[in-house]
């Protein structure tokens, strides 16, 4: 049965300036998966974990979030929180019998670097891999 | 303050796994300055609930509100304004806020999201320590402040005991030896003389081996 799912992205704001690119067209040319919804934030030291969490009830098979580098973060520890957050939630997860995988921090560096799309394409294997949220 | 720290999720959902509308409910006090059972956390765990009955297949309307205390009457009052909205309570304050509930309101369902741990302060971000044991007669007085009910395994009064290890006690040796703490301590208030007194033998009644307790201060009633 082919499945594909429902993967949602919370960037930092610098850390996906290549989603301007091109008009917004540049990560659809280097093969970002059309199934990644990405919600850009000034920083992801703002992001809750209360907004992770919403995203699987909304539907979301899996969630990730791509930070600056947690020594290069513009916010100095933005990232180092996000990074708390996610495993947070990775750890209700499993509290609740569900793969952890289904939640993960990225570091990445700002600008424009083939790793933010390597980033969703392996988030993209690996739901796919596992299958739809029990959810 | 007290400190406390969420149950295991499967616990939580087991109590309520047969509830159809459920009030999770926040505490504003102790537990929302420890990060346990404010309103952030009563809102991540109705979420966590509803994610746990959903994945089990079960469905229930899970809301999240808060007080501004729960060991306070007036303020458990304030859990009118929900009547009929829930068929159970998920306290997130302390097991007071709990056991307030249950005593207030005798026909609801209350259940604990916490497991309250002890009375203490914030070491630094991230970490408590315990500080008092709430045993109903303090003698910091004669411990220049450090209390030995609390922070001795032993809850010794003459201590430290034959176990303390270069000033670490031997239960663990990443616990300070609190004894150890107030030799140092009395000695730098040049108040170390005074230990040289065996404290008495004391009497526990006003702990816990005397019962709940109760404290009535007449000025105070009306």
């Amino acid at each position: 049965m082919s499945f594909t799912p429902d993967i949602r992205l919370f960037s930092c704001h610098y850390t996906s300036q290549q989603s301007c690119a091109d008009e917004g067209h540049e990560l659809e040319q280097l093969n970002f998966p059309k199934n990644v919804k990405m919600t850009r934030v000034v920083c992801t030291g703002k992001l809750e974990e209360m907004t992770l969490l919403k995203a699987f009830e909304d539907g979301a098979d899996g969630v990730y979030v791509v930070g600056c580098p947690a020594d290069g973060c513009h916010n100095v520890k933005g990232s180092q929180r996000a990074a708390k957050r996610v495993e947070a939630v990775r750890s209700a997860l499993g509290e609740l019998g569900v793969e952890k995988e289904r939640a993960k921090m990225f570091f990445l560096p700002r600008g424009l670097h083939p790793e933010f799309v390597g980033a969703a394409q392996e988030m993209n294997e690996r739901v796919t891999e596992m299958g739809p949220s029990p959810f | 303050m007290i400190i406390a720290e969420r149950k295991p999720l499967a616990e939580i959902i087991e109590m309520v796994q047969d509830c159809k509308k459920i009030l999770v409910l926040a505490c504003r006090g102790c537990v929302t300055v420890c990060s346990a059972g404010g309103e952030r956390e009563a809102e991540i765990l109705a979420s966590l609930i509803r994610l746990g009955l959903k994945k089990a297949g079960k469905s229930a309307e899970v809301f999240d509100a808060s007080l501004v205390r729960q060991c306070d009457k007036e303020y458990i009052d304030a859990i009118d304004q929900f009547k009929g909205q829930y068929d159970a309570i998920v306290s997130t304050a302390c097991g007071v806020g709990v056991n307030f509930i249950a005593n207030l309101r005798p026909d609801d369902h209350v259940f604990p999201a916490l497991n309250t741990t002890f009375f203490g302060a914030s070491a630094e971000q991230g970490i408590w320590s315990e500080q008092c044991a709430g045993c109903g007669h303090c003698v910091l007085h004669f411990t220049g402040g450090l209390c030995p009910v609390a922070r001795c395994a032993k809850s010794l009064m003459n201590g430290p005991c034959g176990g303390s290890v270069d000033g670490r006690c031997e239960i663990d040796s990443e616990v300070d030896c609190i004894w150890q703490m107030i030799y140092d301590r009395m000695g730098r208030l040049k108040r170390q003389e005074e230990l040289t007194a065996s404290a008495p033998i004391r009497d526990w009644s006003t702990s816990r081996h005397g019962g709940p307790r109760k404290q009535v201060r007449e000025d105070l009633t009306v």
